[in-house]
C-alpha cells in the first residue's frame, strides 16, 4: 500500500479559496490570545451595554476560551456584579433562582463546548418552569463553526428544544438586536429561558451598531404576540359556570406567581368564596393562612385538596398546566367537574385535559376582568360546603402531620424539621427545596405567606437544584433571609458551590435533611418495588468537618429539642451556615398518589407505620 | 384588544365555543383526554421567517412534541423573507389544534392556518423511475398519458416520469405502475393553496 504524501500547506480542504484562508487565520488566532485591547467599541461592550439596559445587576459565570473577550471588557462594567460559579450547571440554577425569587430576568454566563453543555440541564429546568432568563456561551471562531474545532459543540441545537427561543450570533452588529429581542421574549407572554451563543470574533468585532428601542424590537419579531386580555365572551362564559357553581374549587399555579397576580387571585376568591388549592410551583400564591387557603393538591398533596378536587363541580385553573403529577390518570380526574382554563400560553390548554371554558391570557388581568362580572357571596352561603372541607381537612391533616419531632426510630422527623424552619423564620424567608422527600416535605410543612417565598424545580425536578439556587435567590432577594433544603443525595450533587457562598459571601443557610438515603428512591423500593433496595443507600461525608474546611459555621441536630436551638444558631451566623439534620432513615413522603394511579387512589399509610 | 401585544389570530381561536362534539364522546364519569377522538387527514399551512435553521426548528419541534406527520413541503414565497411550509397529518382536531399552537410558540412561525375544510388545490410532485423495456413501454407511456404526466428521461430499460396530482392521483398511478416495476420514487408531498380570492394572511415581516 502507498501512502499519499500531501504536498506541504495543502492540508487545509480548498486550499486557496477565501474561505480557507478564513479558516488558516482563525487557527491561528486561536494560538495568539493575548492581543491589547483599543479603546474601541467591541462585541463584549455590546454584550455589557445590552445587559445594563436591560437592567441586569448580576451574572452568574464561569470563564473560558472563547468567552474570554467578553471577561477582558466586564471590569470596565462594575455595576455588573459577576458570581464566578463552581460548575455551569450552578450557574444557570442561580440565575433562574434568582429570577424566581426577584421577579427579573437572570442571566448565566459559560464559555463553549462543557461549559455549555454544563448549562443545559439549568436551561432545562428554567424551560419547564418558565423561568425568565437568559444564557449566554461563547462559541469558536465563525469560520471554525461546523469543523469541530477545540471546545466546538453545536450548542444551538441542543438547547433548541429546551429554549423558548436560542440564537448564534457571528456577527457583533448583531448584538444590540439579539440581545433586546432575547429579553423581550425571556420576561413576555409565558417566561423561559433563551439561549444566545456568540461566536469569539463576533465579541471581537468593533461595531457602532446601536441599541434598539421598543418598537424596533417588537417589529423584528412579527411572530410573537402573547394575548394578555381575556376575550369578553369567555369570560362571560366563565363567569356564568363560577356564579353556578355549588362545589368550586380554584387550581392556583405558577402563573400566578410568574404574573404577579396573588392580589386578583386573593381578591377574585373573596368575593367569589372559593378556596383555592395550589400546585408545587403555586405554594406561595396564596397567604396559607388565609381562610380560603385549603392547600398543596396532587401526587403527594393533602388528601383532602384532592378530595375537594374530585367532589368538584367547576375547577378553575389559573397559570397552571395539568401536569401528570397534578391530575394522575386523567380519565378519572374530577369527572365531575366542568374545567375553565386560564393560561398565557394558549398550547397548555386542551392539552393534557379537556376543557369547557378556556380563557388565553395574562392570569392577573383576566382575573381582573372577572371580578366584576361575577357574582359576590359570603361565606354562609357555602355554609354547608365549607363544612364538609372543614372536616376532610381535619381527617387528613391529622393523619398525615405529627409534630412529634421524633420518627419510630428516634431519628428526627423530617416534617418536624420543615416546620420549624418555617416557624423560625416567621414564614417570610425564601426556602428553596431540592427534590425528592425533601422537596415535598418543604412544599407541606414549612407554612408560606409571601409569594416567591418557596422555589422549587417542579418540572424537571433537577436534583442539586436547592444549593445553586439559593445562591441566586439571595442575591435576588437580598432584603429575605434565604435556605437551600436538601436531601443527602441532592446536597452531594452541587455542593461545589460552598465555595461559591464563601468567596462572594452569599448568606444562604443550608439545612441538609440526611436520611443515608435517596429517600424518596427508597420510598419507591418499598412500596412498588418489593422492598428491593438497589443503590438507594447513600454514604456521605461528616458535613461538618466539611463546611470546616470550607470556612462555614456548621451544626448539628439528632434530637427535637436540639432542632430549634441550631437553626437560631445557624440564623445567627452572619453569611453563609448549614444544618446537618440526621432524620429517619425510612421515614416515608405520605400521602403518596402511585403511578398511572388517580386523585383518589392516594395511599395514606403504609404497613401500619405512622408514615 | 388595542393591546400591541396581542396576536390577533389566536385570540380568535378562542372565541369559539367548547367542540360539543368532543364532550359527547365521553362516557359520563370519565373525563375525556384530548387527541383520543377520531383522527382525520388535515392539511396545515404554516407561513415562517426565511432565515438559517427555521427548518430545524419546525421539524425538531414536531418530533419532540411526538406529532406524527405524513408529510412537509417548504418552499418560498412571493417575498422573499417568508418562506411557507405545507404539513399534512392525521389526528382529532383537538390533537391537530395542538401542533398548530406548539407550532406557534416558535418565533419564527408568522401564522398556522388548517385549510382542510376550504376548498383548494393541493397537489405534489413525483418523479418516478420504472422499469421499461421495448415490449412495456408503449402501455407505461400510455398510462402517464391517462395520468397527464410527463417523460422526463428515457433510458434503455427503464423512463423516468413527472406527474403531479392531489396524493390520491398520485397514488393510483404509482399504483398502476406498480407491476411493470418502479425502480426509485421521490415525492415532495403537498403543497396547498386556498381556491378563489383569498389568500393565508400574516402580519409584516421585518428585514
Ligand atoms: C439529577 C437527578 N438524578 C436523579 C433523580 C431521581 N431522583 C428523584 S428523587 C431522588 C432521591 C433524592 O434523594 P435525596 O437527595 O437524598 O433526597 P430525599 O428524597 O432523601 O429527601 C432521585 C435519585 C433526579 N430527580 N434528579
Amino acid at each position: 500500500m502507498t501512502i499519499m504524501r500531501q504536498a506541504p500547506g495543502r492540508h487545509l480542504p480548498g486550499a486557496g479559496t477565501p474561505e480557507a484562508a478564513a479558516v488558516d487565520h482563525a487557527r491561528a488566532e486561536m494560538l495568539h490570545e493575548a492581543k491589547p485591547r483599543g479603546r474601541t467599541r467591541i462585541g463584549a461592550d455590546v454584550v455589557c451595554e445590552a445587559l445594563l439596559r436591560q437592567g441586569v445587576d448580576v451574572i452568574f459565570g464561569y470563564p473560558g476560551g472563547v468567552i474570554l473577550p467578553l471577561y477582558d471588557v466586564l471590569g470596565d462594567y462594575p455595576q455588573l456584579r459577576h458570581i464566578l460559579v463552581r460548575h455551569e450547571q450552578g450557574a444557570a440554577h442561580a440565575a433562574d433562582g434568582y429570577a424566581r425569587a426577584s421577579g427579573k430576568v437572570g442571566v448565566c454566563l459559560g464559555t463553549s463546548g462543557p461549559a455549555a453543555t454544563n448549562l443545559v440541564t439549568g436551561i432545562a429546568n428554567a424551560m419547564l418552569d418558565s423561568v425568565p432568563m437568559v444564557a449566554i456561551t461563547g462559541n469558536v471562531v465563525a469560520a471554525l463553526l461546523g469543523r469541530d474545532a477545540f471546545q466546538e459543540v453545536d450548542i444551538t441545537g441542543i438547547t433548541l428544544p429546551i429554549t423558548k427561543h436560542n440564537y448564534l450570533v457571528r456577527n457583533a452588529d448583531d448584538l444590540p438586536h439579539v440581545f433586546a429581542e432575547a429579553f423581550h421574549i425571556a420576561r413576555t407572554g409565558r417566561p423561559g429561558p433563551v439561549h444566545i451563543d456568540i461566536t469569539k470574533d463576533a465579541l471581537q468585532q468593533e461595531t457602532r451598531a446601536t441599541h434598539p428601542d421598543e418598537a424596533a424590537v417588537l417589529a423584528a419579531i412579527p411572530g410573537f404576540r402573547p394575548t394578555f386580555e381575556g376575550h369578553a365572551r369567555q369570560l362571560r362564559l366563565a363567569a356564568k359556570l363560577i356564579d353556578e357553581a355549588a362545589r368550586p374549587v380554584i387550581l392556583a399555579g405558577h402563573g400566578i406567581l410568574l404574573a404577579s397576580a396573588w392580589g386578583e387571585l386573593r381578591a377574585f376568591a373573596e368575593r367569589t368564596q372559593i378556596p383555592v388549592t395550589h400546585t408545587l410551583l403555586g405554594v406561595g400564591a396564596i397567604d396559607e393562612t388565609h381562610p380560603l387557603s385549603y392547600g398543596y393538591m396532587g401526587m403527594h398533596g393533602w388528601k383532602h385538596v384532592n378530595r375537594a378536587i374530585q367532589s368538584a363541580d367547576l375547577l378553575i385553573a389559573l397559570g397552571m398546566r395539568f401536569d401528570d403529577r397534578v391530575t394522575g390518570k386523567v380519565s378519572t380526574y374530577a369527572t365531575g367537574a366542568k374545567i375553565i382554563h386560564v393560561d398565557i400560553d394558549p398550547a397548555e390548554i386542551g392539552k393534557n385535559v379537556s376543557v369547557d371554558v378556556p380563557i388565553v391570557g395574562d392570569v392577573g388581568r383576566v382575573l381582573a376582568a372577572l371580578i366584576p362580572l361575577v357574582a359576590e357571596r359570603r361565606p354562609e352561603d357555602r355554609a354547608a360546603y365549607f363544612a364538609e372541607l372543614a372536616e376532610w381537612r381535619r381527617e387528613s391533616e391529622a393523619r398525615s402531620w405529627h409534630g412529634s419531632g421524633a420518627w419510630r426510630d428516634g431519628l428526627l422527623s423530617a416534617d418536624y424539621v420543615v416546620e420549624q424552619i418555617g416557624a423560625a423564620t416567621n414564614h417570610d424567608a425564601t426556602l428553596v427545596a431540592d427534590v425528592g422527600q425533601n422537596q415535598m416535605w418543604v412544599a407541606r410543612y414549612a407554612g408560606y405567606r409571601r409569594p416567591n417565598s418557596h422555589i422549587s424545580s417542579g418540572g424537571l425536578g433537577t436534583m442539586g437544584f436547592a444549593l445553586p439556587a439559593a445562591m441566586g435567590a439571595a442575591i435576588g432577594r437580598p432584603d429575605k433571609e434565604t435556605w437551600a433544603i436538601c436531601g443527602d443525595g441532592g446536597f452531594q450533587m452541587t455542593m461545589q458551590q460552598l465555595a461559591t457562598l464563601v468567596q462572594d459571601q452569599i448568606p444562604v443557610k443550608i439545612a441538609i435533611l440526611d436520611n443515608h438515603k435517596l429517600g424518596m428512591i427508597r420510598q419507591w423500593q418499598e412500596l412498588f418495588y418489593a422492598g428491593n433496595y438497589h443503590s438507594s443507600h447513600l454514604l456521605g461525608p461528616d458535613y461538618l468537618k466539611l463546611a470546616e474546611a470550607y470556612g462555614i459555621p456548621a451544626f448539628r441536630a439528632t434530637t427535637p429539642d436540639e432542632v430549634p436551638t441550631v437553626i437560631e444558631a445557624a440564623r445567627a451566623v452572619d453569611g453563609p451556615a448549614l444544618i446537618h439534620f440526621l432524620i429517619a432513615e425510612e421515614q416515608n413522603i405520605m400521602p403518596i398518589m402511585p403511578a398511572g394511579k388517580g386523585l383518589s387512589d392516594l395511599i395514606e399509610e403504609w404497613g401500619g407505620a405512622d408514615e | 384588544m388595542s393591546d400591541p401585544l396581542t396576536r390577533r389570530p389566536f385570540a380568535a381561536a378562542y372565541a369559539a365555543a367548547p367542540d360539543p362534539a368532543a364532550a359527547a364522546t365521553a362516557a359520563p364519569g370519565v373525563r375525556s383526554i384530548p387527541g383520543t377522538g377520531a383522527a382525520h387527514r388535515h392539511v396545515l399551512v404554516a407561513v415562517v421567517n426565511n432565515r438559517p435553521g427555521v427548518l430545524n426548528r419546525v421539524a425538531s419541534l414536531i418530533r419532540a412534541r411526538n406529532f406524527n406527520i405524513d408529510s412537509l413541503a417548504v418552499g418560498h414565497t412571493e417575498r422573499p423573507d417568508v418562506s411557507r411550509m405545507t404539513i399534512t397529518l392525521h389526528g382529532d382536531d383537538v390533537a391537530v389544534e395542538q401542533v398548530a399552537k406548539q407550532l406557534y410558540k416558535l418565533i419564527d412561525v408568522l401564522k398556522v392556518q388548517d385549510v382542510t375544510s376550504e376548498p383548494r388545490i393541493e397537489h405534489e410532485l413525483a418523479l418516478i423511475k420504472v422499469r421499461a423495456t421495448n415490449s412495456t413501454r408503449a402501455e407505461v407511456l400510455k398510462i402517464v398519458e391517462l395520468y397527464k404526466g410527463r417523460v422526463v428521461d428515457v433510458a434503455a430499460d427503464s423512463v423516468i416520469l413527472e406527474a403531479t396530482g392531489t396524493e390520491d392521483e398520485v397514488d393510483a398511478l404509482v399504483a398502476l405502475l406498480g407491476g411493470f416495476g418502479i425502480r426509485e420514487m421521490v415525492r415532495t408531498g403537498a403543497t396547498v393553496m386556498v381556491r378563489g380570492p383569498q389568500v393565508v394572511e400574516y402580519e409584516g415581516v421585518a428585514k
